[in-house]
């Protein structure tokens, strides 16, 4: 018996709503609509180029691409405020772009070079950067997530008025950690935003053959926590609209949300991935001609005058040069020492002038 | 000096150190309102209120999750574990996450939390509550773990713990909590890593942590009334990080070693400390180190079985004669 693989079916936004017109985006200005679209077009480029890299051999481990996701990470940080902060899984990379860490350290902390954003420490799953809001970058599925609602709590310990968005995938929510933040949010009225970036596949798995019951969003209800789906992830202004409106509710209700955000990935989980088991190739295709995310900005932006064939191209080479420029940078860059191996452990032994303890923190 | 039990000394740690620091905050099961499992938190919701003292649902993995989250941004939280024993629920939040997050991001954030709580056996509650996994917690780099078996040192040892900014897990003991002990009032701080010799002597040395390095005192008296031997007892205190110097010099004092612990045999503390002092102190023995541990097998409920099985005063006695032979 064949196996059929099936397009996940994918249900319409409710009709007459427009994303467009919304007062949050009605009111973008010429610079900040162009903006959307150059971070999203660098993502691309930055993610294109990491799987160069990653197919010469000079990114280790794993590199699981943002490609076809873009408008979710540059949709929900332009709608952040210094105080909204982003914890995410493994698939970190537009998450860290759209909040402005360089392209040279991200590109050189995946080549495992002492100049990358965590000093070769992490790699591609684990980009760190909280002076810019950002809390990794992390491997282990849903374990983030109760560290994100810990940043929540934090947030409103110190009686601050923000959210953090703790980002994970759709292979994520049956994990139990992922149910108890549920609990404890809803319970203490945390100013968490549970995001699920639901591109329809665990790793091969579809979402069909992982999660009972109805909507992923839906479980909220289960928790008494406020639910939301955003239909059209790939739409960059519904993006904007449904986190801003998940981040009111964070900053002036301490109440969380959990908002599932439908998207697709073009390429497999990871690059290692052949993506050759479990869906059809036509399915990403039509994703693609329909429902790229900067082909749909790009083609609303160029109706609307605000782009042109000149600017395109203009961002387009700008992108792939920095791109460039980081993979050179990367190659350019010492590895750490041997001796860097063990700093970065304990804060005591990284701060010898200020270690309280005494005796022996190592073993080797 | 006043005299008070293990179980005010832990109390007053919580108390001074959240007056202290208002960034510390004890959560956990039956923490607040209920006074503490073991009644250690007991008056503290009263005189810190809910802000400080959190009950939480029966969701480890969920609160400590959430309590190191909260850490990375400067809050300071003691998370009490009713019994230790249900770390293992929570084991990817603490052992990944809390251990590993200062190497992850390249040194850029530190978790300051403190996990706590009773863990120890010989309260017949049976195989899943009554783990010791000291050697367990303190296989991770990026954790430092820490046993007091006193009440002066549990809390000179906590507020250090507290204070200190990396993650601590720190392990009681429901079979100490009664016990009293003289302890210096005032801020006075103990720091991790230092061993205490809590008998001195010549003629062997008795190593080990927890309760069953007071027994060992005890199978020390009994050496001394017996076989007129005196043995010298270290007290660890703290397992990682680790006292290498007052066990060396107690090992090149004596050169005889008994180690012991509650623990199971397979890899424990007692197991890193026969290799240490076998690669440090090799030429100072006159005996093969011996280990007396519990008995290799999950813990027993049959109260009077279980006793034989952890270490006990006699079990210490008969193995220290080992070693003297």
């Amino acid at each position: 018996m064949t196996k059929k693989l099936s397009a996940t079916k994918r249900p319409e936004a409710a009709p007459g709503y427009n994303a467009r017109q919304s007062p949050i985006n009605a009111r973008l200005g010429h610079d900040e609509l162009i903006a959307l679209y150059r971070d999203m077009v660098r993502i691309r480029r930055f993610e294109e180029r990491c799987l160069r890299a990653y197919q010469q051999g000079k990114i280790g481990g794993f590199l699981h691409l943002y490609i076809g996701q873009e408008s979710i990470a540059v949709g929900c940080v332009s709608v952040s405020g210094k105080n909204d902060h982003i914890i995410t899984a493994y698939r970190d990379h537009g998450h860290a772009i759209a909040l402005g860490m360089g392209f040279n350290e991200l590109m050189a902390e995946n080549y495992g070079k002492i100049t990358g954003c965590v000093k070769g420490k992490g790699g591609s799953m684990h980009y760190f950067d909280p002076a810019r809001r950002m809390w990794g970058g992390h491997g282990i599925v849903g374990g983030q997530i109760p560290l994100g609602t810990g940043i929540a709590y934090a947030l409103k310990y110190r009686g601050i008025k923000g959210a953090c968005m703790a980002f994970m995938g759709d292979g994520a929510v049956n994990q139990g950690a992922v149910h108890e933040s549920y609990n404890l949010a809803a319970l203490w009225d945390l100013p968490v935003v549970f995001v699920i970036e639901n591109n329809g596949y665990s790793m091969g798995t579809s979402q069909e053959r992982s999660s009972a019951g109805p909507d992923l969003a839906q479980r909220a209800e289960g928790y008494g926590m406020n639910w939301d789906i955003a239909h059209n992830g790939h739409d960059v202004f519904e993006v904007r609209d449904k986190f801003a409106a998940a981040l009111k509710l964070a900053h002036e209700q301490s109440k969380p949300t959990l908002l599932e955000v439908r998207t697709y990935r073009y390429r497999g989980h990871s690059v290692a991935d052949p993506d050759t088991t479990y869906r059809d190739k036509a399915e990403i295709e039509e994703y693609k001609k329909t429902k790229d995310p900067i082909m749909v900005l790009e083609r609303t932006l160029t109706a609307e005058g605000v782009l042109n064939e000149d600017l395109i191209k203009q961002i387009d080479e700008a992108a792939r040069a920095e791109s460039e420029t980081s993979a050179q940078f990367a190659d350019a860059s010492p590895f750490p020492t041997v001796e860097d191996i063990k700093k970065d452990v304990y804060w005591e032994a990284d701060n010898p002038a200020d270690r309280k303890s005494v005796g022996s923190l190592f073993f080797d | 000096m006043p005299v008070i039990t293990y179980r005010e000394a832990v109390r007053h740690a919580l108390a001074e150190e959240m007056e202290r620091d208002i960034n510390v905050v004890l959560m956990g099961e039956e923490v607040g309102q209920f006074h503490g499992a073991y009644k250690v938190s007991e008056g503290l919701l009263a005189k810190f209120g809910p802000k400080r003292v959190i009950d939480t649902p029966i969701s480890e993995a969920g609160f400590i999750g959430l309590g190191i989250g909260a850490s990375m941004l400067g809050i300071r939280p003691v998370m009490e574990l009713m019994f230790f024993s249900f770390y293992s629920v929570a084991f990817d939040q603490i052992f990944n996450n809390a251990a590993n997050m200062r190497y992850m991001s390249g040194g850029l954030i530190n978790v300051p939390i403190v996990i706590r709580g009773p863990a120890n056996g010989g309260t017949n509650v049976g195989a899943t509550h009554s783990h010791t996994p000291e050697s367990i917690a303190a296989y991770h780099p990026g954790i430092k773990v820490v046993v007091p078996s006193t009440p002066a040192d549990a809390k000179g040892l906590l507020k250090s713990a507290i204070r200190d900014n990396d993650p601590v897990l720190f392990m009681e003991n429901t079979m100490l909590y009664g016990e009293s002990g003289e302890v210096p009032e005032g801020d006075v701080l103990i720091p991790l890593g230092s061993a205490k010799v809590i008998r001195e002597g010549t003629g062997l040395s008795i190593i080990g942590h927890g309760r069953a390095i007071q027994m060992a005192v005890k199978a020390a008296a009994l050496l001394k009334e017996k076989h007129n031997v005196d043995a010298e007892v270290v007290d660890l205190r703290s397992i990682r990080p680790l006292d290498e110097e007052t066990v060396l010099k107690s090992v090149r004092k004596t050169n005889r070693v008994l180690l012991v612990e509650e623990a199971k045999p397979f890899c424990s503390v007692s197991a890193m400390l026969a290799c240490i002092i076998q690669e440090k102190a090799f030429d100072h023995l006159d005996a093969p180190i011996k280990r007396l541990t519990s008995i290799d097998a999950p813990a027993i409920y049959s109260p009077p079985l279980e006793k034989v099985q952890l270490p006990n005063v006699d079990r210490i006695y008969a193995a220290a004669l080992e070693v003297l032979k």
